[in-house]
This record gives structure tokens, C-alpha cells and sequence, in this order.
């Protein structure tokens, strides 16, 4: 789904746990997730701590966007 | 002869351990047979036997891979196996994975030989057909007696230690291997049969497959994100409560689009996962887990970007088939154009 | 253009005082032979030989294998342009003696000569094991020139198929079958509904020893064009080239083309065979674009649904085979392309050179880097100890047993490119 996003010219990133299937689909921009049901999340921390998880990856996948690369990214 | 000793590796799913709600499951040594061992079992008649079965969940074993990977060797080491089989694990990812990642550490580490089964479009299939025999099974469990005729075989092969032939011959996966046997009929009678195939729009098999091209040039630097319009799409299976486009729970057929125009929060209640492939409890607890429109807003009205698009749009990724996971992403992306979206986050479980 | 090709089975060959065919033998006369080929006068020597399926002999290196035939009726005659004068062929009546070819070795010309074992587990790759082969042994003049020399082992094997061919002038055949093209406009009448399918026959024409000739003509300095499947049938088209043994084209693969002949089998039933498109494969990438907008236009202004497309050789004509491909495809035209492998000892390398996502209908012949040994021969016709230095070969194949440990590309017509073969890789 991502490189098709992308191959109709709009900017993407891929937010997957499973690093490596993202690689394997040809995802460019990636941004490692916390847990397959949880990526955004961490149900063992409370509200604040979890919306804290969700700003670092979130603001990680802002400068994915932001920063230009030549090749599959992973930007951990 | 003494019998090959066989050690099994399934998911807790084919243990009958459970299903989603068990796929923490950490891994199990349970001696003797279990589950789709009996078929293989029965198919092995004198010349192999399985001797134990090792089980694990799969969440457990992609989420904590390196302990996963090493507890599961550990296990299977200390049954002294001459040969390993893993799964087939159909079209189930996190299976798939867990296959492929054990079959490879049993041939690389422990130096067995180890052999796996999978559908083509399993992620598990391209991550490790060049690291390790993966049989080619049907998309579901009901392929199982398919996938047992092939394996048992191929597995007795490599147990002994015999020439493995051609991808076509033994049905593996194509393994990036070439090699040489010879046909039924010359090439230039098959050119024409393909050539016929093909005017027709019946479907054929090329015999080179040609190298992975499908790749995309990465587009530039998104420059002014505190202008852009951000939309989120999601193959997490997040939908309105009661999921009013009947988005399947595997192999999707549709996806959805949902306006959160007026919405600051995903709340327990008012919207759930679709997804079938792993534990719900969480995102459907707080959907912003999958989906996350709450620190979305959060970053809108703190200027970091200009503004995030009023619909999202949603799949299920579970056993989706790869054209039609395409096929949607690309009128999903012609639709956001044309609402002037600059940028996507793509959230994947 | 139709043509009738009449079969003359021949299942054994000898030496006798007399050339002629008698109850499916064919008998040479080696003096009446010898002499009319020593008119060349860039040869040294001349000699003959006689291999048959299944003894244990080893003939290299390998130049050219010809097949025998003769014009009963019909304009012009066999190898219009080279030895006879040109005519258009390709109609009335040829005999053919089908079983017998015409092996052509002696001193190596280049580096790309093969190797054909009349039997063990070489005989199994080379389909001219399974031949009454004569076998053509010339040494060429010391001070000749290799082009000197390559032409005239091409016109020593031509010579002699079509000695041998016109020992069937006067023979009923056992076997006649017919192949007919009609007009592009009668074509349309008559099979409305079926798909017009036309076969691109790419040429090896890279100079310096790899060529083909049509109609005499140096194909490297032909625009891509087009012609009648049934002349190629009159040998229209000739090999002069040393490409590797294993997928080049010899003048008996240009005789029996297997893709004309299997369209044929399918024409007017399941297809409308329109064609053949015969283009090259010159070293100039200016060239190789030429000759591929070429093909894929006159494929486009054929009406084309459907084409095949086999390549000769690898490397840097594994780019035209794409390019073929890629315009074709780029007009809406199906295509099948034919190939072979070089994926290394172990088949785990990249097997073209150059590809693309529209080649997604690919048949390969196998990979040419495979490793056989072929076991000891009781005769050698030739030269062994080239095998040392032949493509395919390397220092040390040759061993002290007479054994030899060979890539499949030292072996004729191993993984032929018009798919003449049933080794496939997967």
C-alpha cells in the first residue's frame, strides 16, 4: 500500500512493527512501532505515558518526511 | 534403519492453544505430536518420526524475536533432531515469519536440516525463500493435506541429504536457485502455449521470474510540514463501531474511508478494529493505538503541521491478497490528491 | 508461399564407393567428397568421418551442423545468396534428409566452438547426438586470416549438406508435410477471429566471427525486416558464427526453426502465424536501438497481437532481447520471449544481464554455467585438448582420463535460445 501511495506521488511514511516486511513491500521511509496490536501505544502505561510514545513516533515520522534519503530508511 | 527423529514447530493457533487472545503465548516443548503433526507423522511412515513439538505464540515470537529465536532453538536443540519442519503457516504473516526465522536459525545455527511451507503472498515467503525450502501451500489451513504431500517428501530428502531438484520439480518456493532439469515438451512448443495463454488472458507461469523492480523512487523532503495536510490510512482494521462497511476480518475485499472531521479522540465505544490478525483488546480499548487522530490534533493545533485531513481511510492487511491491497492504496492515493493531501502516515499492526 | 518439405528418413550412415540413398542409409563416396571441397584454397586438408547415436565418440570443436537438402520444385535453391544465386525460396518442394547432418570441426577458429558426444551424459544436452553425423575435418593454410578461415569451414559444411541433400532429388519421400503462408489481407479474410501472432527471430550479428547471413546478405548490415517462415526452411538464413556452443544458432536450428514450426502446428486453429520479423544484434547501442524501434514498428504495422521473440547468445544481446520486449509490449503487443541463463556454477546469480517488467513471460533453455563431466570417448574427431580454452571450459577440463569437466555452454546447441530443447531451470 505505502509504495503505491508514494508511486502516485504523495509523500508517505510507514509506521509497521514488523521492520522487516516493511522492507520486504518496499516501503522507503519507515518508523519502527511499539507491539503489532499497540503500535501506537503501551496499554502497560498510563494515559500521558502512552500519548508520549505517540509524539516521539509521530515526530519521528514528521522528520521521516522531512529528510530526503536515496533509499529505504529506517529512521529508529 | 533407525527413524529420522522430526521436531515440529506450530503456532498456538494449531496447538489449539487459542487464537488471538493466546498469541502472547510463550514458547512450549511438548514431547511427541501435536496437532498437524499427525499428518506429517502418518505421511513419514517408517523412515521418520516426530519426536516432539515446539510451540509458540505468534505475537509472542515477532514481538520478542531474538528471545523467541533463541528459546525455540534451545528447545529444539535439546531433542538432538535430524531434520526440523515448520509449520506451514498458510497466509498468516506473524506465522509465516516465525517459520521462516526458525528454519533458518535451525539450518544456520544448529546446522539441521529444516524445511517450511507457506502461500506465495505470505511476507514470511520473501523474507526467507532464499534462506530456506519453503513449500508452496494454498492461502488457508484447507490446503493442509496439499501442503503435506509436498513437504514429506522434500523433508525426507533433506533429512538424507539427496539432491534437491528444481523449484517446479519438488515445489518449493522459488529460491532465487536455478536450476537445470529437463522439460516435458521443448521451449519453443512452450512459447507458443504461453504466448496463447497470455492473448487469451489465461493465466501462465513464467519460467524467470524477472529480478524485484517494484520498487519506488523515494519521493523528496516533505519542506513545509507546518503547512501540510496530513491524512492517515491504516491497514489496522480501524473502523466505526459495528463496522458499517462489513470490512473483512482476513483477506479484505474493501476498504473504508471515515470522515473524523470533528474529531479530537478515537474513545473505546465509538470506533474498533476490523482486523482479525491479532489481539483487539488494545486498539479497541484506545483506538488511537492503531490510529493515533488524538496527538494528530495535538501537533494540528500546535502549528507542527498545517492540518490533518478530514477522512481516514482503513483496511484489514490480514491476508490480503498483494494486488488488492495495490489496488486499493492506488484509488485511495487518487482520492487524496485530489483533496490536496501532501503527506500520509501509513500505520500498520 | 507454400512449401512441401519430403521427408527421407535416414537411420544409418556409411563410407561406400558410391554416394547415394538406399533403404535409409546413406552412403558417401569420401574421395568424390574430399576433392570438390579441396577447391578451396584456403585449405590445407580435408578429411572425413562418420558418428552415430550412441557410439562412444567425442567431436570438437564444433563449428557448424548443417542438415541435407535438396530443391525438387519450386524457385531457386538451398542457401540462396551464399551458395546458390539468389532467388527468393520458400515454395514448391524440398526433400529433406531428415536423421543425417553435416558436422563441420578442425583447427579452432575462435574461442566459442562446441562439443557434441554421440553418447553418456553429453549425448543428453546436444540434440545432434541423436543424428548420422558426417563429420567435416579441415585444417586451414597457416598464413589464413580467421575471417579467412571461418568462411571457409562455413562453405565447406554448406557444401557438403548440399552434396549430401542432392543424394534425395530422386527419393520418394516417407514423409511429406506442408506449410503455407498467405497474404497479410487474405490472412485477415480467412481467420477473422484469431490472434495474429508474428515471431521475432533475433540474428547474432556482433562481427568479429559472430554472424548470420540472409540471403547472403551480413545481417549486421541489414535493417530489421521481414520474411516467410517457409524460407528459412530453404536456408534462407545461414550461421557463420562462433558464439558460445551451448545457444547459438546453427545452420541446422535456422533449417528447423522449432518456433515457426511449432506456430505452424497452432496456425489457423488457435493462431494466425503472420510472419517472421528477423532483426540483429550489432555492438553499437545507436544500433541496437534502431533495430528495436524497428521490430516493434513493423510489429505495429503488421497488426500484430501476439510475437515470440528468441535471442542468440547472452551478454549485451540480452539488452536487445529487452528492448524487443519493452517496445513491443510498449504498443499493446503480447509477447513471449525466449532466453537461457548464465546463473552461475551454483545458480544463484543474477541469470540476464538486462531486464525489465514487461519480460514477464519468459522461457529459458537453462543455465549454460551448469557443470557436467563427460566421461572418457574411445574417439575423438578433432580436437580434444581444446577443450581446455573454450567457453565453457578452463584450464584443467580436459583430464588425464580423457574425461572432461565443462560448463553446458561447451556443448552445441545445449540451451538453445529458439527453444529447440526440453532443458529448462526453474
Amino acid at each position: 500500500m505505502v509504495k503505491e501511495i508514494e508511486r502516485a506521488g504523495i509523500h508517505v511514511v510507514h509506521i509497521c512493527t514488523v521492520v522487516p516486511i516493511s522492507l520486504t513491500v518496499g516501503a522507503n521511509r519507515i518508523v519502527p512501532a511499539i507491539a503489532i496490536p499497540y503500535p501506537l501505544g503501551n496499554p502497560s502505561l498510563d494515559m500521558e505515558g502512552e500519548k508520549e510514545i505517540r509524539r516521539r513516533i509521530l515526530n519521528k515520522s514528521l522528520e521521516a518526511l522531512g529528510t530526503e534519503i536515496t533509499g529505504q530508511t529506517v529512521f529508529e | 534403519m533407525s527413524k529420522f527423529r522430526v521436531v515440529h514447530y506450530i503456532n498456538q493457533f494449531f496447538a489449539n492453544v487459542g487464537g488471538e487472545e493466546m498469541a502472547d503465548y510463550k514458547p512450549e516443548l511438548r514431547e511427541g505430536i501435536v496437532g498437524p503433526g499427525i499428518a506429517f507423522n502418518a505421511g513419514f511412515k517408517d523412515e521418520a518420526e516426530i519426536v516432539a513439538t515446539v510451540i509458540c505464540g505468534d505475537s509472542y515470537f515477532n514481538e520478542n524475536l531474538e528471545t523467541a529465536k533463541k528459546e525455540v532453538l534451545d528447545m529444539i536443540s535439546s531433542c538432538k533432531p535430524d531434520m526440523v519442519i515448520c509449520g506451514p503457516a498458510f497466509n498468516a504473516g506473524r506465522y509465516g515469519v516465525a517459520c521462516g526465522t526458525v528454519a533458518a536459525a535451525v539450518i544456520e545455527k544448529l546446522n539441521i536440516p529444516a524445511l517450511t511451507g507457506m502461500f506465495i503472498e505470505n511476507p514470511g515467503a520473501d523474507m526467507f525463500k532464499t534462506k530456506v525450502h519453503i513449500v508452496s501451500t494454498k492461502n488457508s489451513a484447507a490446503g493442509m493435506r496439499d501442503a503435506v504431500k509436498i513437504m514429506v517428501p522434500l523433508a525426507l530428502k533433506l533429512a538424507k541429504g539427496e539432491e534437491i531438484k528444481s523449484s517446479k520439480q519438488e515445489g518449493y518456493l522459488p529460491n532465487g536457485i536455478r536450476v537445470n532439469f529437463f522439460e516435458e515438451k521443448r521451449g519453443a512448443e512452450r512459447a507458443v502455449d504461453m504466448l496463447v495463454a497470455k492473448l487469451e488472458g489465461k493465466p501462465f507461469t513464467t519460467e524467470f521470474p524477472m529480478p524485484d523492480f517494484d520498487r519506488v523512487e523515494p519521493a523528496k523532503a516533505l519542506k513545509d510540514i507546518n503547512n501540510a495536510k496530513i491524512a492517515l490510512v491504516t491497514s489496522g482494521g480501524i473502523v466505526p463501531k459495528g463496522n458499517p462497511d462489513h470490512i473483512e476480518s482476513s483477506s479484505a475485499s474493501k476498504y473504508g474511508k471515515y470522515s473524523i472531521a470533528n474529531v479530537t479522540d478515537l474513545v473505546e465505544g465509538e470506533y474498533e478494529t476490523a482486523h482479525g490478525g491479532y489481539d483487539p483488546v488494545y486498539s479497541n480499548k484506545d483506538p488511537d493505538r492503531v490510529l493515533p487522530v488524538d496527538v494528530l490534533r495535538e501537533f494540528e493545533k500546535e502549528g507542527k503541521i498545517g492540518k490533518l485531513h478530514d477522512y481516514f481511510y482503513s483496511t484489514v492487511g490480514n491476508g490480503t491478497a498483494v494486488k488488492n491491497a495495490k489496488k486499493y492504496a492506488s484509488e485511495i492515493a487518487k482520492e487524496l490528491l485530489a483533496d490536496g493531501v501532501n503527506a500520509v502516515i501509513l500505520t500498520s499492526t | 508461399m507454400k512449401l512441401e518439405l519430403g521427408y527421407i528418413y535416414i537411420e544409418d550412415i556409411q563410407f561406400g564407393p558410391e554416394s547415394k540413398v538406399e533403404k535409409k542409409t546413406l552412403y558417401v563416396n569420401k574421395d568424390e567428397l574430399i576433392s570438390m571441397l579441396l577447391e578451396d584454397q584456403n585449405l590445407k586438408s580435408v578429411s572425413v568421418d562418420i558418428a552415430k547415436p550412441g557410439e562412444s565418440v567425442r567431436i570438437t570443436p564444433v563449428k557448424d551442423v548443417i542438415e541435407p537438402r535438396v530443391k525438387v520444385s519450386g524457385k531457386g535453391n538451398i542457401f540462396p545468396g551464399t551458395l546458390a544465386k539468389v532467388e527468393c525460396v520458400g515454395s514448391g518442394r524440398t526433400n529433406v534428409l531428415k536423421g543425417a547432418a553435416v558436422v563441420t570441426t578442425g583447427k579452432i577458429v575462435g574461442f566459442q566452438e562446441g562439443i557434441i558426444d554421440m553418447s553418456g551424459k553429453g549425448a543428453e544436452y546436444t540434440p545432434f547426438s541423436k543424428l548420422n553425423n558426417l563429420v567435416i575435418i579441415c585444417e586451414p593454410k597457416d598464413e589464413i586470416s580467421p575471417y579467412a578461415h571461418e568462411k571457409a569451414l562455413r562453405m565447406v559444411g554448406l557444401k557438403s549438406a548440399v552434396y549430401l541433400g542432392e543424394l534425395g532429388r530422386g527419393i520418394e519421400p516417407d514423409e511429406i508435410e506442408v506449410f503455407e503462408t498467405i497474404s497479410i489481407k487474405e490472412g485477415i479474410e480467412k481467420y477473422p477471429g484469431l490472434p495474429r501472432v508474428g515471431y521475432v527471430l533475433m540474428l547474432q550479428s556482433q562481427g568479429l566471427l559472430h554472424d548470420t547471413y540472409v540471403y547472403g546478405v551480413d545481417m549486421k548490415q541489414s535493417l530489421t525486416t521481414i520474411i516467410n517462415p517457409t524460407e528459412l526452411m530453404d536456408g534462407a538464413i545461414i550461421s557463420g558464427n562462433c558464439v558460445s556452443a551451448c545457444d547459438k544458432n546453427t545452420t541446422y536450428h535456422h533449417l528447423n526453426n522449432p518456433v515457426i514450426h511449432e506456430l505452424f502446428k497452432k496456425h489457423g486453429t488457435e493462431l494466425n502465424f503472420v510472419c517472421v520479423i528477423i532483426t540483429n544484434e550489432n555492438v553499437y547501442l545507436a544500433d541496437k536501438e534502431r533495430s528495436s524501434d524497428w521490430s516493434s514498428k513493423l510489429a505495429e504495422l503488421l497488426g500484430l497481437d501476439g510475437v515470440i521473440i528468441s535471442q542468440e547468445g547472452f551478454g549485451n544481446p540480452d539488452t536487445d532481447l529487452i528492448m524487443n520486449c519493452k517496445k513491443i509490449e510498449a504498443k499493446g503487443i503480447k509477447t513471449v520471449i525466449i532466453t537461457d541463463e548464465y546463473a552461475g556454477r551454483d545458480g544463484s546469480s543474477q541469470s540476464l544481464a538486462d531486464a525489465d517488467v514487461s519480460a514477464n513471460a519468459v522461457i529459458t533453455g537453462g543455465n549454460a554455467n551448469q557443470v557436467v563431466v563427460l566421461g572418457p570417448m574411445d574417439k575423438i574427431i578433432g580436437h580434444v585438448e581444446v577443450v581446455n580454452t573454450v567457453a565453457g571450459g578452463f584450464d584443467g577440463s580436459l583430464r588425464e582420463d580423457g574425461s572432461i569437466e565443462v560448463e553446458l555452454q561447451a556443448i552445441t546447441g545445449a540451451t538453445n535460445e529458439m527453444g529447440f530443447n526440453k532443458l529448462s531451470a526453474r
